[in-house]
């Protein structure tokens, strides 16, 4: 069984995560990614899995990038290169964004929040240089833009987050303000924890309620341990990240989205806000607003598989003899009990309940065009009756 | 009956003409939850090195080459239903398919136990 085709063993050019040392005292498998050398699984991806959905997963995520956009009109600036209405953001509150090439192509998906006193923007690890460069060029000199080298980033997601949080002592940094369990999905701010300031997101990438916490990285190693000391707690590595992810519907940048991709077509309009519809003025918006208005060529979608064969990335897409589309992501979803994929198709096959194939070593698989998430999301929405 | 291993992480019992081939418990943990196990049918040809069965892990896909060559004589049909017999028995239960033997002395190339194990050590 010598190939392992997605995965390789990381190579030693690779960068070491603040928390490296503590992941392999995990038992952490490591692997490369996005030049890291990251924890692929520590006991194994179908139990990691299946605990985040039931407890609480803690996930080293120090390798995306945290930047900071500081000075007057940044979030103005910003607009003219990503589709949301920045502007109009509340402080401590945060938004789901795409960084766009001048052609609308996407070049990142982001998350962008409003601290009160700069934007504080999350980017995927595998381009934070070259979205950093690409900022750096298209903003005014005025606007500063810092990348956050020293900060490192857990994700704490599933049903027992919360309260994880709250038993190992996070405080409000004044008195009256709010305690991580007052943020709503998409909501958040400063907070104390042994005089430490850290800045909690209640937010992530598993369809889970969830946070993310942003920490100097000395600290991250005593906040990492002060977590998995509660029980509900478990390490948690990328691959059961990956069918996390899937299973919520979520797009993986550089997998489903790319710069060859616009918003539309990857199921991204949401991130299109209502204003910036009406007034146009970022990047590739005239392209983005026709497919927005005509709806787009090819969409991507769900798909449920049939049997129990993984339907992976690259896997090419029929109705009948005609290829239509293909696969993006795919793998074993752990909590559905079955494969699931997504990828692109020609707008006409992109219905839900279509059935199409994938082409694999030869053969055909059915598929079923379903609407994702395919796992309810538990998100801790505000207005929502408990 | 002897068991021998190759150097892709597969074992091969062999009593006779006839051998079980299968994974090893190193090559089950590498792969972690396997979740899809392909076997070939009985009757196939293989020549030493050919793709012989599938195994997809949760992360990845991965072959399984015939470590010598034979006419496949029973592939594991328990796999199809419980593919993680491999990560559970990768060097009992979690066989993949049975061999008539073409020639026997294709198995001199092959590690023992003991040399397999150092081998796995040093990797």
């Amino acid at each position: 069984m010598p190939d392992q085709n997605d995965l390789d063993t990381a190579p030693m050019q690779d960068q070491k995560l603040p928390l490296d040392a503590w992941h392999r005292v995990q038992g952490a498998r490591m692997v490369s990614f996005a030049g890291y050398e990251m924890p692929i699984q520590y006991e194994g991806i179908m139990a990691e899995h299946l605990w985040t959905r039931d407890y609480a997963g803690l996930f080293d995520v120090s390798h995306m990038g945290q930047l900071q956009l500081i000075g007057e009109g940044a979030a103005e600036a910003l607009e003219a290169i990503v589709p949301g209405d920045i502007s109009a953001l509340k402080a401590g509150k945060m938004r789901y964004s795409l960084l766009l090439a001048e052609d609308g192509g996407v070049l990142d998906d982001m998350m962008i929040t409003n601290t009160g006193h700069n934007l504080y923007i999350v980017v995927n690890g595998a381009v934070k240089h070259e979205d950093i460069a690409f900022m750096r060029a298209h903003l005014p000199d005025a606007i500063d833009l810092d990348h956050m080298k020293e900060a490192a980033l857990l994700a704490l997601q599933g049903p027992k987050a919360a309260h994880a949080l709250t038993q190992i002592g996070v405080e409000p940094v004044q008195d009256g303000w709010p305690v991580p369990g007052d943020l709503y999905f998409m909501e958040a701010g400063p907070f104390l924890w042994n005089g430490v300031r850290l800045g909690i997101s209640r937010s992530g990438y598993t369809g889970e309620d969830g946070f993310e916490i942003s920490v100097p990285a000395e600290h991250v190693e005593a906040l990492a341990n002060a977590l998995l000391e509660q029980p509900e707690v478990k390490p948690i590595g990328l691959g059961a990240r990956d069918s996390l992810r899937m299973e919520a519907g979520l797009p993986l940048y550089g997998h489903d989205m790319d710069p060859s991709t616009d918003p539309v077509e990857g199921n991204a309009s949401f991130a299109i806000s209502k204003t910036r519809r009406e007034e146009g003025g970022f990047h590739g918006s005239e392209r983005i607003l026709k497919a927005l208005a005509d709806g787009p060529a090819r969409k991507l979608v769900g798909f449920s598989i049939d049997g129990k064969l993984p339907v992976r990335e690259g896997a090419p897409i029929f109705s009948g003899d005609s290829e239509v589309g293909k696969v993006t992501s795919g793998g074993f979803a752990p909590s559905v009990g079955a494969p699931i994929a997504m990828g692109y198709v020609a707008a006409e096959f992109a219905a839900a309940d279509t059935l199409l194939e994938a082409e694999l070593r030869g053969r055909r698989v059915s598929m079923k065009v379903t609407k994702m998430p395919f796992i309810a999301n538990k998100y801790h929405r505000r207005g929502k009756v408990k | 009956m002897s068991r021998y291993f190759t150097e892709d992480h597969e074992w091969i019992d062999v009593d006779g003409n006839n051998a079980a081939v299968g994974i090893t418990d190193y090559a089950q943990e590498q792969l972690g939850d396997v979740v899809f196990v392909e076997v070939p049918e009985s009757g196939k040809e293989l020549g030493k090195g050919d793709d012989a069965a599938v195994v997809e892990s949760v992360k990845a896909a991965s072959d399984v080459y015939a470590p010598v060559s034979g006419t496949v004589s029973e592939g594991n049909a328990a796999l199809t239903d419980d593919p993680s017999l491999v990560n559970t028995d990768p060097e009992g239960e979690g066989w993949f398919f049975k061999l008539d033997l073409s020639d026997t002395s294709q198995l001199e190339g092959l590690m023992d136990e003991a040399a397999y194990k150092e081998f796995v050590a040093n990797l």
